[in-house]
């Protein structure tokens, strides 16, 4: 195996049901009533799932997620404004928890 | 891959992807069979002159072409929408603007036909010495099919080329301020958005949805309808997409999709397509790699009756666009 990650095999992620398929069948039901229309439009939800693509830096929902998200009709500028959304947060996530730091260091500071 | 040519031969496909199922071959497959329905259609090719060079044209129309339909083949199509009753007479080209006798062609075919149709890629209708044109569109009541790929500049302009999406705002509140687009004034204009690449179109329903919204919001526009093409991999697109490595994907994703339920619904099975030079085809895409109607090359002058139910349609594999999820009618 030359990576653990190949576009190929994306396809094959229906696949998984062959080991669970009532898990599988609840998850992909479940998973394509969340993409639905809904409140939020499909294009507002493509760009969400972009964003947390790469929060979770998964390849393939990103691979996934960019072809979707053009295929709902949005754009670059769009897309990059999204995963700045998801990086803001991430990055966000990390200095909020200097909170923690800061309550520990001036517990046992002088 | 310059000189398509669609095979006979069930196992040879027009883009040589072994991957790929030939389209008649996948239609027998699934039990299923495209015929022609009554033909309601007339739609004509005035020629491949164009002032832009949009990346996915099928035609590879453009500024330096020649091929623009004469005066004579225009007398014969005059002749032949005469002769027969179409309930739609579609224009297309090129930019059919820059046909010299688009607006005799105009003229007279309003009246023989309940709707005729303009296709415009809103740019050469802005040229100055087109104001007449703009005025007989509107008095023949003449509707406007024009393409607006994205509502984002560089987005639309990565398709249709530099400056192109300043002046098709401006030419659709031209239209607007004549009445077009606007309700209870007859004069219907229809967008359509395709695709700015290698990927499937968005949804016809949401994307009217959101372009309504948008185009009101920020410019004060408005529009009858919307419509969302895939594009087609011949001419200029397919050149594109073998330089960019995405043409087997691309197929691939098209063929993937195929969704029967859009068979009923194309437009090949009710429209007589003429190209420039005054040939007949089951669709304008089959112009781009000279497949013509039942397999032979056909003038308008030599026809005879029209096509009926039941009769052949001549298809390739660049017909999955077609069938790709909601379609393309």
């Amino acid at each position: 195996m030359e990576t653990y990650y190949h576009p190929k095999d994306l396809p094959k992620f229906a696949e998984i049901s062959e080991g669970a398929p009532e898990l599988a069948h609840k998850f992909f039901d479940y998973y394509t009533a969340v993409f639905a229309e809904g409140e939020l439009t499909q294009r507002e939800k493509s760009l969400i799932a972009l964003a947390v693509a790469h929060a979770i830096q998964c390849p393939y929902c990103i691979d996934a997620y960019t072809q979707d998200c053009l295929e709902k009709g949005s754009n670059i500028n769009e897309m990059t404004e999204s995963i700045h959304v998801a990086t803001a947060i991430r990055g966000g996530a990390s200095l909020v928890h200097g909170v923690q730091m800061r309550n520990i260091a001036g517990k046992i500071s002088l | 891959m310059t000189n398509l040519q669609a095979a006979e031969n069930l196992n040879s496909n027009l883009f040589q992807i072994s991957a790929l199922e030939t389209f008649r071959r996948n239609l027998e497959n699934n039990g299923l069979d495209l015929t022609r329905a009554n033909c309601t259609t007339l739609q004509i090719n005035v020629g491949l002159l164009c002032n832009q060079s949009c990346k996915h044209c099928h035609l590879d129309a453009g500024p330096s072409k020649k091929e623009i339909m004469s005066e004579k083949t225009v007398d014969d199509v005059l002749d032949l929408a005469g002769r027969f009753t179409f309930e739609t007479i579609d224009i297309t080209g090129g930019a059919p603007e820059m046909n010299p006798h688009i607006q005799t062609l105009i003229s007279k075919l309003a009246p023989l036909t309940k709707t005729l149709i303009l296709r415009s890629n809103l740019t050469a209708i802005a040229e100055r010495e087109q104001v007449l044109l703009l005025q007989l569109l509107a008095a023949k009541k003449v509707t406007i099919v024009a393409s607006l790929p994205s509502l984002n500049e560089t987005q639309s302009e990565s398709q249709r080329g530099k400056n192109s999406f300043a002046t098709s705002i401006m030419t659709l509140k031209k239209l607007n301020s004549l009445g077009y687009g606007l309700p209870d004034t007859g004069l219907e204009l229809n967008l359509v958005s395709n695709p700015t690449g290698a990927f499937l179109p968005s949804s016809q329903e949401q994307t009217e949805k959101r372009f309504r919204k948008m185009l009101a919001q920020k410019w004060r526009l408005f529009f009858n309808n919307l419509y969302t093409f895939a594009n087609v991999p011949l001419g200029r697109f397919l050149t594109w997409l073998e330089n960019t490595g995405n043409l087997e994907s691309y197929i691939l994703k098209l063929a993937a999709n195929f969704n029967s339920c859009t068979l009923d619904g194309l437009m090949c099975r009710s429209l007589i397509s003429v190209s420039w030079d005054g040939y007949l085809f089951d669709c304008d895409f089959n112009q781009a790699i000279n497949l013509y109607m039942d397999g032979k090359k056909k003038h308008i002058s030599d026809l005879k009756s029209l096509p009926g139910p039941h009769d052949s349609i001549a298809v390739a594999e660049h017909c999955y666009t077609c069938t790709a999820g909601s379609g393309f009618t």
